[in-house]
């Protein structure tokens, strides 16, 4: 397996376990509080779906010619990985909220048995929401799977990665029958953005038409780079709130303090 | 036409997300990278050095929304 290979595997496998935990989250929390059959209903309606679009989708991207299609994949997995970057790096110097599985459980376990109950043996809310959560992870899976895998003709590759991932998620979610709060989600999701956005613009640069110094080699130096860069953004991030705060707390007994000093 | 619509909303916000400028910018950076190396100029930098900064401005947009 080459260093390019293993990159696709390990992205994808990140990627696709990351996804698989937030649509276990939904299922779980839909089966143990109202209906398993229909849930898991809406997760073969949605896996349905999902393999209809990879069959529509993967045999046209394939079939591009390569530098077209890596500057459109480049261009999408660009798009996609700075915005995943941007949520890691607000995370991580804790401008936004960590993302909580269990959190999340507990909120649609609540919003669950809010809902009123259905009529019949069949749970239309439970259907919807496992198939909702699944479709919308699910895409994520099937783009991220497709691109990488086209990109590099290894559909195969990236395809079992997924798998496994999901998978794993599947098994160990049945086992404990609750969410996987203790998966490192978003140090995952920290590292999928920097993958994708490492190889988005690695194949979009090919696709326009202009050649790495190094050829593949440059990825050894694009990834590290970008995950140095991010590092540094949230490092950056910290200080300026760490400095907000120091400000505020300085200004604040100031301000207590002037009246006093005017009376005297 | 509104199912069509609704489709064609999600994909835009499953593609794009939630910053539209970011996107743009991508699009223009990579077109900058083809008319530089359709040019003969050497162009591998152009995305190394856009992808940063994008990635800076995403985060300082959301910063300043707040």
């Amino acid at each position: 397996m080459s260093g390019a290979e293993i990159g696709l595997a390990l992205s994808v496998f990140l990627a696709c376990a990351v996804e698989a935990v937030e649509a276990l989250t939904i299922v779980l929390a839909v089966g143990t509080t109202r209906s398993w059959s229909s849930a898991l209903s809406g997760v073969g309606a949605a896996t349905i779906v999902l393999c209809v679009v990879v069959a529509a989708v993967g045999p046209a991207l394939t079939s591009l010619p390569i530098g077209v299609l890596r500057l459109i994949v480049g261009g999408l997995l660009l798009i996609f990985g700075i915005q995943w970057l941007r949520k890691a790096v607000l995370r991580a110097s804790g401008l936004k909220a960590l993302h909580d599985e269990a959190a999340e459980f507990d909120e649609q376990r609540a919003a669950a048995r809010a809902a009123g109950a259905g009529g019949g043996s069949f749970d239309g809310y439970s259907f919807t929401l496992a198939f909702k959560g699944v479709l919308l992870e699910g895409l994520e899976v099937v783009f991220i799977v497709l691109t990488f895998g086209a990109n590099q003709h290894h559909v195969g590759i990236a395809a079992i990665a997924a798998g496994v991932a999901v998978a794993a998620v599947v098994v160990l979610g049945l086992a404990a029958r609750t969410p996987l709060a203790r998966v490192p989600e978003n140090t995952m999701k920290f590292a999928v953005g920097v993958m994708l956005s490492s190889f988005g613009m690695f194949w979009g640069t090919e696709g326009a038409g202009a050649s790495w110094p190094g050829s593949d080699a440059a990825l050894l130096v694009i990834v590290p780079a970008v995950a140095l860069f991010s590092i540094g953004l949230v490092w950056l991030l910290r200080r300026e709130q760490e400095t907000a705060e120091m400000s505020t707390a300085v200004s604040a007994p100031a301000a207590l303090v002037e009246p006093e000093e005017v009376r005297v | 036409m509104s199912v069509i619509r609704r489709i064609g909303f999600e994909i835009w916000d499953f593609v794009v997300g939630d910053d539209w400028i970011n996107a743009v910018a991508v699009v223009a950076a990579f077109g900058l990278t083809a008319v530089l190396a359709g040019a003969g100029v050497t162009a591998w930098w152009v995305m190394p050095v856009a992808v940063p900064l994008l990635l800076w401005l995403s985060v300082r947009r959301v910063l300043r929304a707040r």
